[in-house]
């Protein structure tokens, strides 16, 4: 088990959907989406943006893409022409899912 | 009609204010029968609503029109046609300025169509009046909340009235506000003969669409894997193969930069996407778990597998209305202690504010302290004592002349606070109009589309 950042085990991009945005993410291979399927619950980001987004946190599944998509409800301080923000389409919202840190373990990282 | 038939669809434009490089680089670098042009973003139409107003003959995308003149000669010698929702409230006017630039630039022998219909601005009242309640589809609210500050109506048209407009043998065709994969998805219908009631072909053409939409966002565009990307300078915009079956190739021409991997392909497949097996469309609705995705050769990506279902009834709608104001001004803050500086400096504007009589309420204020993690808050650690900042503070309100006021005690903040303050560019900020964005419904009975073909 490596403690290691979701970089090093997907790619992600994000936009905005209204007032909130989603963020897709590919798992690099079949065996890592199954472990970001059954980790990466909509909890475990709804915590991990609970500074960003404010309102619910709703997860689709695509295993034919090795991909999850999130949607991220009241994200974007406002809607995306309304707010003040920077980033005002959630367009960092992919890579900042990245930085999250999983423990994986061994033997998935090293097919990564 | 050979089965192994293709047809190549290129989108040169991703949104409004998009490089020019894309369509001058895509009719001359290699093989492509149609070129697609993505104008419409939701703030777009409201934009191009104020210059109607202010000129009947505006409304619409004019770079689109001062492009079309460069890249016509090529189009007319390779047989490229153009389908563009530039059109934005004023098919029109834009159609008449594309009959100007054919004839200034002493060519011939183009038909050119305009797809009228999906403006419903004028028609909101008796719409109202016939049962649509135009509810706003994220939030529930009535129209009556903002019927009376709504600039700019219009309906996501579908594939049909393009379709339409080839079948009279169009080689340009401009749209008001057509859902942008149906841009995509007419030319394939046309082609292949596709019937509309075929809903996996249906959703085959409006996910290639979907994947071309944005332009290089496909090619290795805002890829999160982008130290693999070579040379990112000559990025090449994105062109599809399609074949009659419904499957398709994403590519781009030869020596241009970018990449097409499954990833890059995925990524942009993940853009702004929703509920994935519920991707509604005016023609369809797509199911995303369906898509089979592979590498088939180098920056080459084999899409296949797509299944639909019927549309619903409805067609989206898409409003905006004038909803206040905001003014936002930045300056930067040198350290050491910059972010308590910043903290200073804002709290100074609005008392300062305050002295010229205006009142900017708490929640309407805004401030936002760049260095300090405003894009990552929570997700990494902040630095703490940021040697350098930018402190962007600006306010929300209905009245433009109190927000004008916060704009005049910006600069004096350089000579007047605490030390290290700098960077002030582009002159005293102004209060913007902000433009409320309603997304609602219509009944697919209540709207009629038609084409008009003029040869030039």
């Amino acid at each position: 088990m490596a403690r290691v950042q979701l970089f090093s085990i997907a790619i992600a991009r994000s936009g905005d959907k209204g007032a909130g945005s989603n963020v897709g993410i590919m798992a690099k291979t079949p065996e890592l989406y199954e472990f970001l399927a059954a980790n990466l619950t909509a909890d475990v980001v709804k915590d991990y943006f609970k500074e960003i987004c404010l309102g619910e946190v709703t997860r689709y599944e695509l295993p034919n893409l090795q991909s999850l998509n999130f949607i991220l409800e009241d994200s974007l301080g406002g809607g995306g022409t309304e707010t003040l923000i920077t980033d005002a389409q959630g367009k960092v919202h992919g890579p900042g899912l990245l930085h999250l840190e999983m423990d994986v373990p061994d033997a998935l990282l090293s097919a990564a | 009609m050979s089965s192994d038939k293709i047809v190549r669809v290129a989108n040169a434009q991703g949104f409004w204010g998009d490089s020019l490089l894309g369509p001058l680089r895509l009719v001359e670098e290699g093989p492509v029968d149609y070129l697609t042009f993505d104008y419409l973003a939701e703030i777009t139409m409201s934009i191009m609503q104020k210059q109607k107003m202010r000129d009947p003959n505006a409304g619409y995308a004019r770079d689109f029109v001062s492009m079309l003149s460069m890249i016509l000669p090529t189009c007319k010698a390779k047989g490229i046609k153009v389908i563009a929702n530039a059109g934005g409230v004023n098919p029109r006017g834009c159609l008449e300025a594309i009959e100007g630039v054919i004839r200034e630039a002493g060519l011939s022998g183009f038909k050119v169509a305009i797809v009228e219909g999906d403006d419903i601005f004028d028609r909101i009242d008796e719409l109202v009046g016939s049962g649509e309640t135009f509810a706003n589809l994220d939030t529930g609210e009535a129209l009556s909340t903002v019927r009376d500050r709504v600039t700019a109506a219009n309906v996501y048209i579908g594939a049909k009235p393009i379709v339409e407009a080839l079948e009279e043998g169009a080689d340009i065709i401009v749209t008001g506000r057509a859902s942008d994969p149906s841009l995509v998805l007419a030319p394939l219908i046309y082609e292949f003969g596709w019937s509309m009631d075929d809903y996996d072909k249906m959703a085959a053409g409006t996910i290639m669409g979907h994947i071309l939409e944005c332009g290089a966002q496909c090619t290795g565009g805002n890829y999160t894997g982008w130290r693999d990307v070579p040379d990112y300078a000559n990025i090449g915009y994105p062109v599809a193969e399609a074949k009659a079956d419904g499957s398709f190739v994403i590519t781009k021409h030869e020596n241009t930069g970018g990449l097409v991997t499954v990833e890059t392909v995925t990524s942009q497949l993940l853009y702004e996407l929703g509920d994935p097996e519920n991707y509604l469309g005016p023609d369809c609705i797509a199911d995303f778990t369906s898509i089979q995705v592979a590498q088939d050769g180098e920056n080459r990506v084999a899409v296949s597998g797509i299944k639909g279902r019927a549309p619903t009834p409805t067609y989206k709608v898409s409003m905006s209305y004038a909803n206040g104001y905001k003014i936002l001004g930045t300056l930067c803050i040198a350290g050491p202690d910059a972010i308590d500086k910043a903290n200073l400096l804002a709290e100074m504007v609005f008392k300062r504010v305050a002295r010229h009589g205006v009142d900017i309420p708490e929640e309407d204020r805004f401030l936002e302290l760049f260095g300090t993690n405003v894009m990552y808050k929570g997700l990494v650690p902040a630095n703490d004592q940021p040697h350098e900042l930018m402190m962007r503070l600006g306010a929300r309100g209905e009245d433009r002349k109190a927000l004008d006021v916060i704009g005049t005690e910006i600069v004096p903040l350089i000579t007047s606070g605490p030390p290290g303050i700098t960077g002030f560019a582009g002159g005293r900020p102004r209060a913007t109009e902000v433009v409320g964005y309603w997304p609602a419904l219509i009944d697919k009975e209540k709207v009629s589309t038609s084409i008009l073909v003029r040869e030039v």
